[in-house]
């Protein structure tokens, strides 16, 4: 059986593509596309399995989607790509980047979803060809709230997940970096802070009921009432219908603690799932702590974790690894990849042992996802 | 009224839309005007210079001849150039 796979890469330079041979030993690459546009996100379309999309802009121009349907071979650019409605005065939004797509619910091809920089949520009713805004979320009463104009990360406030319960096409979850998660069971048209035992110690109250700082959040495929989630704050999990996050990062070690930016659930184990953690003290390096990388993994749904750096640099690496570019396939034995800031791909073919290079020297890595050839 | 045609300069971070021209003529009688002849005949140009609240984007410029645009709304006519530059956008 193959196991050959495509890995779509992001980066702050434009989008590479590499795809394996049958054993994910050796790699060829395409690419780069785009050279120069900044490239949040490039994601296959698992519902046809050829149509990518990819979110782009660059240092001068405006944000833009970029659609393929050959193996990224020619791209269409959208024709209206993710926009706030026009507003009279100077109080009007405007889309900076989009961050995230998310491909809808397997019954509704051609949806897709997209997050954007200032936070926003857009939706396409045709395979990402033209976008609208959700009114459900960016008109939102409690908007400014949950989405403060002054805050958000050095690259903007962000809405950067969209989670869709495989089992509900209506029931839905978003991440942001001002207002944390929030849900909608009406899809998209209405939404409530899903945040309690979250914390958020920037503010005088650190459990306020919204405010945190999700940096991402994920479903486990096999157990889609558990959630997933690196915050700002820590990780956590979440098993619905609670509503009452734990943080199952505590059990992390405390010289590395448990801060970073992804997590990565396992696709057939729901008590597995692996971390990256990033230094988090003092002034906030973000960089592998002590200058060694390494990812940490849980099998018991976060009760306790194990160091996997077989391979990673030892000493004087000071990388780390973004909120959308850590991700699994679904083969057998399962593959994880990462792309990390210094511009190099990782991948690890035994769930995290050992790890080798796929690629290095790209540009700063924004995104990595995998998809079966 | 027929609108006046405009000159317009194209620079190196849009010459995709514009199947690598540098120079190109549209009519308007605001620099808003210019821009959506423009999409019309290069769709999406517009969108990556100008955002959906209309503002110029922060690393885009726009002049009419040797004055820069404020904003969109300013006023051309026939014998002027516009000309569109991607400034000083960081490393």
């Amino acid at each position: 059986m193959s196991n050959a796979i495509q890995l779509l890469v992001g980066t702050r330079k434009g989008a590479w593509i590499f795809r394996s041979d049958a054993r994910r030993q050796t790699w060829r690459v395409q690419g780069p596309i785009f050279l120069g546009h900044i490239v949040n996100h490039l994601v296959l379309d698992p519902r046809d399995g050829e149509t990518l999309l990819m979110a782009a802009k660059t240092g001068h121009l405006g944000p833009t989607i970029f659609r393929s349907g050959d193996e990224g071979q020619t791209w269409t650019e959208a024709a209206r790509p993710p926009a706030f409605p026009k507003t009279e005065g100077d109080r009007g939004r405007a889309v900076d980047h989009t961050f995230w797509l998310s491909p809808g619910h397997a019954s509704e091809p051609g949806v897709w979803w997209a997050g954007a920089s200032p936070p926003g949520l857009f939706v396409s009713q045709d395979g990402g060809a033209s976008w609208d805004s959700v009114a459900g979320f960016n008109d939102h009463p409690m908007y400014w709230k949950w989405c403060p104009a002054d805050g958000g990360t050095p690259d903007g406030a962000l809405l950067n997940q969209i989670l869709i319960d495989p089992r509900d096409a209506a029931h839905m979850y978003i991440a942001t970096s001002t207002g944390g998660v929030f849900e909608s069971r009406d899809r998209a048209q209405s939404w409530a802070p899903l945040n309690k035992n979250v914390e958020a110690n920037f503010f005088p109250d650190p459990y306020p009921e919204y405010g945190q700082d999700a940096h991402y959040i994920a479903l486990a495929p096999t157990n889609p009432d558990r959630i997933w989630q690196q915050n700002h704050c820590g990780v956590y999990r979440l098993d619905r219908p609670s509503d009452t996050w734990e943080r199952i990062g505590k059990a992390m070690p405390a010289e590395i603690g448990d801060i970073g930016f992804t997590i990565v659930p396992h696709p057939r184990h729901a008590e597995t799932a692996w971390v990256f953690p990033m230094d988090g003290t003092e002034v906030w390096p973000r960089t592998s702590p002590g200058g060694r990388p390494a990812v940490y993994r849980t099998r018991d749904g976060g009760a306790s974790w194990a160091r996997q750096d077989g391979g990673l640099p030892g000493e004087q690496a000071w990388f780390t690894v973004k909120r959308q570019a850590f991700c699994a396939d679904q083969a057998d034995p399962l593959g994880l990849y990462f792309g990390a800031t210094n511009g190099e791909v990782w991948m690890s073919d035994d769930e995290g042992e050992d790890w080798r290079l796929v690629a290095r020297h790209l540009p700063e890595i924004y995104s990595v996802s995998a998809a079966p050839l | 009224m027929i609108p006046p045609t405009i000159q317009v300069l194209i620079p190196s971070q849009l010459t995709s839309y514009t199947d690598g021209a540098t120079r190109v003529t549209a009519e308007g009688t605001t620099v808003a005007g210019v821009l959506d002849d423009l999409n019309r005949r290069f769709p999406g140009l517009k969108f990556r210079v100008v955002d959906e609240q209309d503002r110029v984007r922060k690393h885009m410029r726009i002049f009419v001849d040797q004055d820069r645009a404020p904003d969109v709304r300013l006023a051309v006519r026939e014998g002027q150039e516009v000309l569109i530059f991607g400034a000083l956008s960081g490393g």
